[in-house]
């Protein structure tokens, strides 16, 4: 659909743009990005016709763009303007019916029933149908952007480029207006080229980018393979952290603020920051943690200020037992939003916590345990029922910079750790009559202040691994032994 | 939000009937009225009589006289003046974008009038050409000085902002009022010549006027209606009017090229009358919308109507001196000027 081809060219001697060759196919959603002055807008005024290259040559569906007369082009292209200006308050039809401009012949340009039809269906599909006798300058932001979108196809184009089409446009327009692109882009095989300032919404509605640096082409790839963030930290000169899309198979980037004073401060976790009552216990940094945990609330990944481990009774039953948590944690002064929430049958008085000490880092970690309901995961589909409740939660707080996958194998190590102690306490599943590995509604979080020395690994070969190991191994057993003999003494 | 004063436009039909009732009304008032009154009855045999050749029988000397040697030829180059200034500058500021565009503020009336002034003051007439020395002078001076604003509002704002054309505007007036005034001052005999034409008039004239501005006349309204959709394109900028088909540079040299022939032919005939391009265009928008293919045409009609109606004003109301009729447009159009500017302003700030 369109070829570039060696193309150079800019507004004065010194040339925007540098040789660049590209295709775009048919029904293909093309972006464009790259640092402000990369030479993107003039890159689009070249396709548009609006500016001559210097050298190199463009190819509208093969047909060198030169040989297209003004109105042969509007025919094909036709753009979506980034800001449009309203010296003169025109209706929306009448803005619209400009589109239809390069459809019409003779000196009169005589208005027929087919540019009629074509200029009410495209009211019809960017909904600007209602307010077609509108002037435009009653209209807001999107709806300006509306009609200029509608003008635009009213060209009936076969390539529609939009500069940074959603400047200036609410969230939900947006989205409504790359919705709109993409299924034209597959049901009708319109070509969409687009300037994206916004590299997250590229990666999600493009099929292929084009990533200008200097003037030059970084490279043309899919989202994934433009959207590396070593490039991406390299071309914008920016801390820039890639991380998948929450439920699209897309990449985000995110923008990662320099730090302030005082943000690197160390932080030690530890016992100083505990507050326990009758019914909870728990846990107040004073910075926020990243934490995985598998909590009521809170659960997953994320950022959390406040732990909090709750005391339920044997009979807790709660049908929708997380907004009851949130109730709970409201009416105690915790910001739920805030708050990694977790509950327990076990008693809290005999919650086992403490600090382990290695040389660059430190851990601190909090287990409340009870066994009554002790599985042996390897049989745990022998349990038809739930039997009495009893939980072991395990907190570890950790005062380091964690990787990611550090997370994962801090879990891991933790989880060994607790059979071992449940092993070497001989606690049996009832049911199978075989050792437990746990119950059947432990938890687990992992929280890092982000701060201080960068642990990669949390493996039981590593230094953290070793003291998570050890740890968790020690609490879990004083937590299951003060737990044993409670239930002795009573 | 600014509040369109008339909310849905009327009827165009309606505003056609309305301008052509102005034009007419004007034109029989303005023949009509004068130190010597024709009666409507009067006025109506003799038009029948001396121009569609009706076999009238009685028709009053004296009444023929004024009205055909005097007053007749007197209307119609005010409302060929009127209708060329109100239709380019009605297409000035569709193609720059500004309402504040008009022969008179873009300075293109000063070159016109420097063009003129020339000829006066040297006397001369070129060869070939003729009696229209005077507007092919006028014409080519107003056209110079258009690019030259336009070259040099580029050069002091890229992005041409309305004040920045305007100032540009003014300051070329003031340059070529220099050289005006340079000349003024130079001559000794021909000096009420200049400026009586300069304070802008069309008493007088008689009918040789009128084939002066005639052909370019009506070049340069056929050129200017044939291009109302490009107009609209245009005024959405030029890079969108390009995006949209319209060949800009090709266009845009056109209508120039067109509202310079009017304006240049409208000075030479009758010098310098501000505002009329500002005034009526203006009106004509708020009635009817900005759509050029109804703009033009009835900027055309109200603007011949209007400067009727103005020169009447101007050799009655402290009859039986004679007014400049520059005065009157002046004094209706400089607030309608102020206003423009203050709701513009305002506009933009929302």
């Amino acid at each position: 659909m369109l070829k570039v081809k060696e193309l150079t060219g800019g507004y004065a001697a010194e040339p925007v743009i540098h040789s660049l060759s590209f295709d775009v196919q048919k029904g293909e959603l093309f972006g464009i990005l790259g640092p402000n002055g990369s030479g993107k807008t003039t890159l689009l005024h070249m396709i548009s016709g609006i500016m001559r290259s210097d050298t190199g040559s463009i190819y509208i569906k093969d047909l060198p763009i030169q040989n297209y007369s003004a109105k042969q082009l509007a025919r094909t292209v036709a753009v979506l303007p980034q800001h449009s200006s309203q010296t003169f308050s025109y209706t929306v039809k009448e803005t619209v019916s400009l589109g239809r401009y390069a459809h019409q012949s003779g000196w009169l340009n005589t208005w027929t029933q087919e540019d009629e039809r074509i200029v009410q269906e495209v009211m019809e599909q960017t909904g600007v149908l209602a307010f077609q006798d509108k002037s435009m300058n009653e209209l807001s932001g999107g709806e300006i952007q509306r009609v200029m979108l509608s003008q635009a196809l009213a060209q009936q184009p076969e390539i529609l480029l939009l500069d940074e089409p959603t400047n200036h446009l609410d969230l939900s327009y947006q989205k409504d207006l790359l919705d709109m692109m993409k299924k034209w882009s597959v049901e009708k095989g319109l070509t969409v080229i687009s300037i994206f300032h916004d590299l997250n919404l590229a990666a999600l509605y493009c099929d292929n980018l084009l990533l200008l640096e200097k003037g030059k082409i970084q490279i043309i790839d899919t989202p994934n393979n433009v959207l590396q963030q070593e490039r991406i930290q390299h071309v914008y000169k920016t801390e820039i952290e890639k991380h998948p899309h929450p439920v699209l198979p897309k990449p985000q980037m995110f923008i990662v603020p320099d730090k302030q004073a005082g943000d690197d401060q160390e932080i030690k976790i530890d016992q100083q920051y505990i507050t326990q009552a009758e019914e909870y216990i728990s846990l107040h940094s004073p910075i926020p943690l990243r934490t995985m945990s598998s909590g009521v609330t809170g659960a997953g990944t994320g950022w959390y200020d406040t732990f909090v481990n709750r005391h339920v009774n044997h009979d807790y039953n709660c049908e929708d037992h997380l907004e009851e948590m949130k109730l709970f944690l409201q009416e105690r002064g915790f910001d739920s939003a805030e708050t990694v929430g977790m509950m327990t049958a076990v008693d809290l008085q005999y919650a086992v916590y403490q600090f382990y000490q290695e040389r660059d880092f430190s851990i601190f970690i909090i287990v409340t345990a009870g066994v009554g309901n002790a599985v042996d995961a390897s049989r745990a589909s022998e349990h038809t029922e739930d039997s009495s409740p009893g939980t072991i939660n395990t907190w570890i707080f950790i005062n380091a910079k964690l990787a990611e996958e550090a997370f994962i194998h801090s879990i891991v190590t933790a989880t060994e750790a607790k059979v071992k102690a449940l092993m070497q306490l001989n606690v049996m599943d009832f049911i199978t009559d075989s050792s437990a590995t746990g119950t059947s509604t432990d938890s687990v979080l992992v929280a890092a202040t982000q701060r201080g020395t960068l642990l990669q690994y949390g493996g039981t070969a590593t230094p953290l691994g070793k003291l998570i190991g050890k740890g968790v191994y020690e609490c879990t057993m004083k937590a299951l032994q003060k737990n044993q003999y409670k239930r002795e003494a009573e | 939000m600014p509040k369109r004063s008339i909310q849905t436009y009327l009827n165009k039909k309606l505003i056609y009937l309305l301008a052509v009732a102005f034009l007419t009304s004007s034109f029989l008032a303005g023949v009509s009225i004068g130190a010597v009154s024709v009666p409507i009855m009067d006025l109506l045999n003799i038009l029948a009589k001396e121009i569609l050749h009706l076999p009238i029988e009685q028709t009053n000397e004296m009444y023929t006289n004024i009205v055909m040697n005097i007053r007749l030829p007197r209307v119609i180059l005010a409302g060929l003046v009127g209708a060329s200034l109100a239709i380019s500058g009605a297409a000035f500021q569709g193609l720059l974008r500004n309402p504040l565009a008009d022969p008179y503020t873009l300075g293109v009336s000063s070159g016109a009038s420097l063009g003129a002034v020339i000829v006066l003051f040297f006397s001369f007439s070129m060869p070939i050409i003729g009696s229209f020395t005077l507007p092919v002078f006028s014409v080519s001076f107003s056209f110079a000085t258009i690019f030259a604003v336009l070259f040099f509002a580029r050069k002091i704002d890229r992005s041409m902002k309305v004040e920045s054309i305007i100032l540009t505007g003014i300051i070329f007036s003031s340059f070529l009022g220099a050289f005006i005034s340079l000349m003024i001052a130079l001559t000794g005999n021909e000096l009420r010549q200049i400026i009586g034409w300069l304070l802008g008039s069309v008493s007088m004239r008689g009918w040789s006027y009128i084939t002066i501005i005639l052909p370019f006349f009506f070049v340069g309204v056929l050129v200017l209606m044939l291009n109302a959709k490009e107009l609209n394109a245009l005024s959405f900028g030029e890079d969108r009017a390009q995006h949209l088909g319209v060949n800009v540079k090709r266009r845009k040299l056109t209508i120039l090229t067109a509202g310079a022939l009017l304006t240049g032919a409208a000075v030479a005939v009758s010098g310098t009358i501000g505002f009329v391009g500002l005034v009526v265009p203006h009106f004509i928008r708020q009635l009817c919308g900005p759509d050029h293919k109804h703009l033009l045409p009835l900027s055309l009609l109200s603007g011949g109507g209007f400067l009727i109606f103005a020169d009447l004003v101007s050799r009655t109301i402290i009859a039986p001196t004679e007014l400049p009729i520059g005065v009157i447009t002046a004094l209706i159009g400089a607030p309608v000027f102020a206003a423009i500017l203050m709701k513009n302003r305002t506009g933009r700030r929302r």
